[in-house]
C-alpha cells in the first residue's frame, strides 16, 4: 500500500525515528485503525446474526440439558430446577438412545465407505473415457445430485413399494414367480436400511465424483507416463503416485461425508412415513424430533451430545482448511 | 490465494469438458497395447459409463414418467418404462388439491416457499458479501478468530438445536409464520456462503483496485466499479446455493410451520401420506415431486460443479 517500509529493521540499538518515519508508522497505525472500524463494520450483521440465531441457542441449550425444563414451566411460567448431569445419565442408561447411536455410527459406516468407494471409482473412469461419454456421465451424475432428497425418497419409495414398486415387479419376473408379489422392503429393519443405503449412496456419489476427478486432474501425466514405462501396474500407479495427490482432497470429503452421513434426517423421516416402523430405524436426527416439543431439558442433552460429537468429528476438516488456505 | 476461483472453473470444466492434457497421455499409454485388448477396454469402460449414467438417472426419468401417467395405469401390477396414456391431469391434481382438510394446496405452498427464500437469498448475500469484503480486503485483529468461528458454526448441526430454536421462536411469537422460518435459514446458510464469497473476492487482485486508484478512482469507487463485476458470477452461484438450501430443507420447515404456511417440502410430505378423495394419488404425488424438482435441477445445471469448490477449497491446491 505505502511506499515506505513502516517497521524499522537491522540488528543493534533501534535509531531514533527520522521525521519521515514517524510519519509512517503514524500513518501505518491509522490505516490499521480505519481497517480494524472497517472491517468489523462490515462484519458486524453477520456477527449480529450468527451470535443471535446460533450462539445464543446453544448457550440456552448447553444451560437447559442441565434443568428439567419442561413445556410446563413455559406454560406456568416457572423455573426449571437444576438437575445436574442427570438428563445426560437418564439419556445413556434409561432410553434407547445407545442403540440409536450405535444405528447411527454403524450407518454412517457403510454409507460414508460406499459413497467414496463408488465417487472415486467413477472419478477414475471418467478419466478413462471419451468426450462424449464423459459429458454424458456428468450430466448423469448432476441429475442425481440435483434431486431434492424429499422427492429422491418419493420415488425411490414408489419404485420399493410393496404393491405396484418396479423392484418387486422386476424380481418376479426375472424369477418367474410371485414370491416377491406384496414383499414389503421398509418393515424389516435390514431391508429397511437397504433401500435408505440406495438412495443415500445415489444422491452420495456425484459429489465426491466430481471432487475426486477434478483432483485426478492435477496428477502430472508425465509423472504417470514414466512410471508406466517402467512397468508399474495400474494399481501401483494409483497408490504411489495418484493417491499422494488426491490425499488432502479425500481428507476433506471423508470427513464431509462422515458429517453429513451422521446428519441425515431427510431420507430417514421420508422411508419411515412410507412403513417403516420408527422405534427400530430411528437415526440420531430423527430420534430427536420424534422425542416431540416438550422435555426441554431431556431433548437439550441429546442436542449438546449430538453438537460435540459432531465437532469432535468435523475438526480435521476445520484444521486441514485453516492449514491449506492462506489466510 | 485464488484457489477458490481456479476450483470453481476447473470443476466446471471437470463437470462438462475437455482438459487438454488427459486425452493425449491416455492416447500414448493405449499405444503400447495390442489392438484388440485396446478394444476390449475401450468398450467395457463405455459399457460401465452407460451403466453409471442409467443408475443416475432412471429415478428422475421415472418420476417424470409416472407424472405423466394416468393413475389407474400407475397402480399396477406390471409398471410401464414410458406413459402408455399421456396425461397431464396430474399436474393440475397436485396444483388443484389442498394436502389434508385445512392444509395448503401447492400454489400457495409455492408462494410461502419462493418468498421465504428470496428474503434469505436477499440478506444472506448482502450480509455475506459485507463480511467477506471484510475477510478478505482488511486486515485486523479478530480475523482469523471469525474465520474459525464461521467454519466451525457451519458444522454445527442445526437440527441438533431443534428444539432450543422452536423455543426461542416461540418466545418471540414468529411460530409458524416466514419470517421466523427466514430467519432459521438465513442464519443455517450463511456460514458457508461468507466462506464462499471470501474466496471469490480474494481471487480478484488488489492490484486491479490499486491500479484504479491511481487513475484517479477513490478507494470505494474503484471497489464497485472494478472488483464488483468481477465478482457477479461468485454471488451467483453462493446465491444458488441458498437458494437449492432454503428450497430443500425440511425439518424445521416440519417443525415450525403448519397448517395453510406449509413450504413446499413439508406440503409433499403431507400431500404423499394424504389420502383426500380415496386412496394416495400416486401420479399427482410424482407430478408435484417434478414441479418441486424441477427449478432445483435447472439451478444446479447452471453451477454445475461450483459448489463443491467451496467445500474444498483448502484441499486443492490451484
Amino acid at each position: 500500500m505505502t511506499s515506505t517500509t513502516a517497521a524499522p529493521t537491522g540488528a543493534g540499538p533501534a535509531p531514533a525515528p527520522t521525521a519521515p518515519e514517524r510519519d509512517a508508522l503514524q500513518r501505518e497505525r491509522h490505516r490499521r485503525r480505519r481497517d480494524a472500524r472497517g472491517g468489523w463494520g462490515l462484519l458486524s450483521p453477520a456477527t449480529i446474526i450468527l451470535a443471535v440465531m446460533v450462539g445464543y441457542p446453544a448457550v440456552l441449550m448447553v444451560i437447559q440439558s442441565f434443568t428439567d425444563f419442561t413445556v410446563k414451566n413455559k406454560v406456568q411460567g416457572t423455573l426449571p430446577d437444576f438437575i445436574g448431569l442427570q438428563n445426560y445419565i437418564d439419556l445413556f442408561t434409561k432410553s434407547d438412545f445407545p442403540a440409536v447411536l450405535t444405528r447411527s455410527l454403524a450407518l454412517m459406516v457403510v454409507l460414508t465407505a460406499l459413497i467414496i468407494v463408488f465417487g472415486v471409482l467413477v472419478a477414475v473412469l471418467m478419466t478413462r473415457l471419451g468426450r462424449g461419454w464423459r459429458i454424458t456421465v456428468s450430466v448423469g451424475l448432476l441429475l442425481a445430485w440435483a434431486m431434492p432428497p424429499l422427492t429422491a425418497t418419493v420415488v425411490w419409495g414408489w419404485i420399493f413399494d410393496t404393491q405396484y414398486g418396479l423392484v418387486n415387479w422386476l424380481l418376479n419376473t426375472l424369477t418367474g414367480t410371485t414370491n416377491w408379489t406384496n414383499h414389503s422392503w421398509l418393515l424389516e429393519p435390514l431391508s429397511f436400511y437397504f433401500v435408505l443405503v440406495i438412495i443415500v449412496v445415489w444422491q452420495g456419489i456425484p459429489f465426491v465424483a466430481f471432487t475426486t476427478y477434478a483432483g485426478l486432474g492435477q496428477v502430472p501425466g508425465e509423472v504417470l507416463e514414466a512410471a508406466s514405462l517402467d512397468g508399474a501396474s495400474g494399481l501401483r500407479r494409483f497408490r504411489f503416485i495418484v493417491f499422494p495427490y488426491l490425499r488432502s482432497i479425500l481428507t476433506v470429503v471423508l470427513v464431509l461425508q462422515i458429517i453429513w452421513n451422521l446428519r441425515i434426517f431427510t431420507q430417514v423421516y421420508s422411508l419411515q412415513t412410507r412403513g417403516g416402523i420408527a422405534a427400530d430405524t430411528n437415526v440420531l436426527g430423527t430420534y430427536l424430533f420424534r422425542q416431540g416439543v416438550g422435555e426441554f431439558g431431556a431433548t437439550a442433552a441429546i442436542g449438546v451430545f449430538m453438537v460435540i460429537l459432531l465437532l469432535i468429528l468435523s475438526w480435521g476438516y476445520v484444521r486441514t482448511t485453516l492449514k491449506e488456505e492462506e489466510l | 490465494m485464488s484457489t477458490q476461483v481456479s476450483v470453481g472453473t476447473q470443476l466446471g470444466t471437470a463437470g462438462v469438458e475437455d482438459t487438454l492434457d488427459r486425452p493425449a497421455r491416455r492416447r500414448s499409454m493405449d499405444a503400447r497395447r495390442p489392438p484388440a485388448r485396446k478394444k476390449l477396454t475401450r468398450f467395457l469402460l463405455n459399457a460401465a459409463a452407460l451403466i453409471v449414467f442409467v443408475c443416475s438417472v432412471f429415478p428422475v426419468y421415472y418420476m417424470v414418467n409416472l407424472a405423466f401417467t394416468p393413475n389407474n395405469k400407475i397402480v399396477s401390477r406390471t409398471p410401464s418404462l414410458f406413459p402408455t396414456d399421456f396425461t397431464v391431469s396430474n399436474f393440475t391434481t397436485a396444483w388443484n388439491r389442498e394436502a389434508a382438510p385445512g392444509q395448503t394446496d401447492f400454489p400457495h405452498a409455492l408462494g410461502t416457499t419462493v418468498t421465504v427464500t428470496a428474503g434469505v437469498l436477499v440478506v444472506t448475500l448482502l450480509v455475506a458479501f459485507l463480511a467477506s469484503v471484510a475477510l478478505a480486503r482488511f486486515r485486523f485483529k479478530g480475523r482469523r478468530t471469525f474465520i474459525v468461528s464461521v467454519l466451525v458454526v457451519q458444522m454445527i448441526p442445526g437440527e441438533a438445536m431443534m428444539f432450543t430454536i422452536y423455543g426461542m421462536i416461540d418466545d418471540w411469537h414468529l411460530m409458524n409464520t416466514l419470517l421466523g422460518l427466514g430467519i432459521v435459514y438465513t442464519a443455517a446458510v450463511i456460514p458457508f456462503t461468507i466462506w464462499t464469497l471470501r474466496g471469490f473476492v480474494a481471487g480478484v487482485p488488489a492490484d486491479l483496485e490499486e491500479a484504479a486508484m491511481i487513475d484517479g478512482c477513490t478507494k470505494s469507487q474503484a471497489f464497485w466499479k472494478v472488483t464488483f463485476p468481477l465478482l457477479a458470477p461468485g454471488l451467483v452461484s453462493t446465491g444458488i446455493f441458498a437458494f437449492i438450501q432454503a428450497w430443500n430443507e425440511f425439518t424445521m420447515a416440519l417443525l415450525l410451520m403448519s397448517g395453510y404456511n406449509l413450504t413446499l417440502m413439508p406440503w409433499l410430505n403431507a400431500f404423499q401420506s394424504s389420502s383426500v378423495g380415496g386412496a394416495v394419488n400416486w401420479g399427482a404425488v410424482m407430478a408435484g415431486s417434478t414441479m418441486i424438482a424441477l427449478p432445483v435441477i435447472i439451478f444446479f445445471l447452471i453451477v454445475q460443479g461450483r459448489m463443491t469448490g467451496g467445500l474444498v477449497s483448502g484441499a486443492v491446491k490451484g
